[in-house]
């Protein structure tokens, strides 16, 4: 069976319990969780959640319709395969040693990314994007010492004009 | 209105019919005792929560309708957990209240203090922990409607016990409407219209029904539809008794310890009409081989059922009595042709397995445990309702005992729970008191619950139990023997008690057989008997059940006798 990466969107009652009752179903039944991403959306009682996943296409279409069948989930949408939007953010520390710094500047200007914190011996960037660009500016920062980084996974939009 | 948790409780349980409650009391859940003991409803002490939930589980099935359990917190909630994934499993309607630490103490690690709804949460349809009083009535409400919808299941409700006790201003609460829970009764009829043609194609169908049969009360319909189409039928463990297991075209059990015929049947088949069914493992075999020469067309209201474990042709979402309504509606429209010529073949072929490879087995000097099963079935004329135990047991009652009605045999299917037979007859006999109710067992599994014996006498109820006694565990034994060298690792039980000293001791009564000509004996006694019996058959130690289809391979491969 090959296995893809599939995004899915998932909108929930905002209740508590319900990540657990997700992540729970994950690990039960033993699919794959690459990222997951949960915050509230314009209305309170209703939170998006954004997973990505590897699977077969058995095994999403069992993954889909497991979720459904959870009394929180309101609606899973498979963005994978339809025209959507993803983002993802990183919060990267690297070593600023004073011969790199400028190194630093041209790399951060050239990936329109930001540094957010100063330290005598690092500088912290904020990078947004999607996994290719963070993967890219990863691999430039890399020799010069990435000391700490925090990822958010995934989030994701579908480009319809209509609400999902 | 001001009313405490306890009594809007008593409220709603009123309100949706509720009659018996199985239970056992604590101190996180002694306010609602104080208030159950005001009502009306008939409460039953267990005297180990697993019962109570085992016992709801049986006066569910049995009755048709919901099963309700009240336990205290830690502990008693613990202890209810294989009772609940047991119901869970085999799609069962079951409230279960558990009481729980005051809430400015959840997380503090108080006495009798466990996350129940954690732990509960991947075996339980849903589950709920009310925070607020306010909230109470109408997470009740949602409780009942969600376990009894769709497919069923159990729904835990845990109580704190200081919101059992706090008053407030009580309004009965509306009709609930669950936003995210609609499920699917009505199938989408371009695809029970492709099954009817399918079925107007096919030249050697066979349905297969399970328990969404029973529990979708569909029965009629899906006897209407074999003989309507001269179908021949198989079920699964869970489905027996939704078509009568007296008709002609019955084949039998499917699966592991499937009749010979039921399951050469499924592998030559060119159709098979899955009703309410999820291809359980112990059906299929390997499942690459299963059915493999047919077209599948699998109605079931999980969507999560269709395509799990073998891929189907025609796959239809919905309630298995509307579903199978329509489609004989759209039958009665089609031409059929001559069926008696049509199905001839197919049927002569059925019956030539039928008589070649029947049930069997050679009665000796020692009884036969297949034996006891056979003329308590001749004794109770097929009417009794049969619960089982686990094992060696549960096969023989689903082989030889004939089914012709749903809700009559009531087993632990999916999850096996050892110890489930003797509580699962307790609800039952409540459920239905004036029916004859026997819980076949072995000498393992009825010690795993055999203190609701005193459950039984407490509550005068005349439920019966058969122990085929082999002085083993006699189904993992039988694996020892066939796939281990006869290697039986702690399978034997040299020490058991004297059952019916046992029997005695519960105030119940008891009774043995050894020889086979005893059995007849024994059993008219023991059923005539108006109290709890305990019947000990001392059968042959090292006796198999057969066909057996070995884990893993495929059906149409069955080690005979």
């Amino acid at each position: 069976m090959i296995e893809e990466k599939h995004v899915l969107s998932i909108l929930v009652e905002n209740q508590p319990g319900v990540l657990s009752r997700i992540s729970g179903l994950f690990g039960g039944r033993g699919y794959n969780i690459d990222s997951l991403c949960v915050a509230e959306t314009t209305e309170p009682h209703v939170s998006r959640v954004t997973i990505v996943t590897r699977a077969s296409k058995q095994i999403i279409e069992q993954i889909i319709k497991q979720l459904h069948k959870l009394i929180n989930v309101m609606k899973v949408i498979e963005l994978t395969g339809t025209e959507f939007v993803q983002r993802e953010m990183a919060l990267i520390k690297v070593n600023a040693k004073p011969e790199h710094r400028a190194e630093i500047l041209r790399i951060v200007d050239i990936f329109r990314a930001k540094i957010i914190d100063v330290g005598l011996e690092h500088y912290t960037i904020e990078i947004t994007g999607d996994e290719d660009k963070l993967s890219a500016i990863l691999s430039l920062l890399k020799p010069l010492g990435i000391k700490e980084i925090a990822k958010t996974g995934i989030i994701a939009l579908s480009r319809e004009p209509k609400i999902v | 209105m001001k009313l405490t948790g306890a009594q809007i409780l008593m409220e709603v349980l009123k309100e949706e019919g509720v009659k018996t409650i199985f239970g056992f009391p604590g101190g996180a859940v002694i306010d609602i005792y104080d208030e159950l003991a005001k009502t009306d409803i008939h409460h039953v002490l267990v005297r180990h929560e697993q019962g109570a939930v085992h016992a709801a589980d049986g006066y569910a099935r049995a009755s048709g309708g919901v099963g309700v359990v009240l336990v205290t917190s830690g502990p008693g909630a613990t202890n209810t957990v294989t009772g609940i994934a047991s119901a869970y499993m085999d799609s069962i309607p079951i409230v279960i209240f558990t009481g729980q630490v005051p809430t400015q103490l959840i997380g503090n690690d108080a006495f009798q203090e466990v996350d129940i709804v954690g732990i509960t949460r991947p075996c339980t349809k849903h589950n709920y922990l009310v925070k607020d009083t306010k909230d109470l009535a109408r997470i009740v409400k949602e409780a009942f409607y969600i376990a009894q919808s769709g497919r069923p299941g159990p729904v835990l409700i845990d109580i704190p016990k200081n919101v059992a006790a706090t008053k407030i201003n009580y309004k009965p609460p509306k009709k609930i409407h669950l936003k995210s829970y609609n499920p699917t009764y009505k199938p989408n009829i371009r695809q029970v219209s492709k099954a009817a043609s399918l079925i107007n194609d096919a030249k050697r169908p066979v349905i297969f029904a399970g328990g969404g049969v029973v529990l979708s009360k569909a029965s009629k319909e899906l006897t209407e539809l074999a003989q309507k189409t001269k179908t021949p039928l198989t079920a699964s463990l869970m489905g027996l008794g939704a078509f009568p297991g007296t008709d002609p075209l019955w084949l039998g059990m499917i699966g592991m310890h499937g009749t010979y015929r039921a399951n050469m049947s499924t592998g030559a088949c060119d159709l098979m009409i899955a009703v309410g069914v999820r291809f359980d493992d112990r059906v299929t075999g390997k499942t690459d081989e299963f059915a493999s020469q047919a077209k599948i067309i699998h109605i079931d209201i999980d969507p999560t059922s269709i395509q799990k474990n073998v891929p189907v042709t025609i796959p239809i979402v919905g309630d298995c009595k509307t579903t199978l309504g329509q489609l004989n509606k759209l039958l009665d429209k089609e031409d059929l042709g001559d069926l008696n010529e049509k199905r001839k073949k197919w049927l002569e072929e059925i019956e030539k397995w039928k008589n070649t490879k029947p049930l069997a087995y050679a009665q000796e000097k020692v009884i036969k445990p297949q034996y006891v099963v056979e003329k308590l079935y001749e004794l109770t004329k097929g009417k009794a309702i049969i619960t089982t135990e686990v094992g060696q047991n549960q096969m023989w009652a689903a082989q030889y005992y004939h089914f012709d009605k749903p809700n009559h045999f009531i087993t632990s299917g999916g999850l096996g729970v050892m110890g489930f037979g003797l509580p699962a007859a307790i609800g039952a006999q409540l459920a239905c008191p004036k029916k004859l109710v026997v819980d076949i067992a072995g000498d393992g599994s009825i010690q795993m619950n055999i203190q609701e014996m005193a459950t039984a006498a407490q509550c005068g109820l005349p439920v019966k139990v058969v122990i085929l006694n082999n002085s083993y565990l006699g189904m993992v034994r039988q694996w020892q023997e066939l796939f281990y060298e006869k290697r039986y690792s702690q399978t034997g039980m040299e020490h058991a008690p004297d059952f019916v000293k046992l029997a005695e001791a519960y105030g119940a009564v008891g009774l043995r057989a050894t020889k086979p000509e005893e059995v007849e004996k024994v059993l008219k006694k023991g059923l005539s008997t108006p109290k709890a019996v305990i019947m000990d058959f001392v059968v042959e130690q090292e006796e198999c059940v057969y066909p057996m289809v070995p884990a893993g391979a495929p059906l149409t491969e069955m080690l005979l006798v």
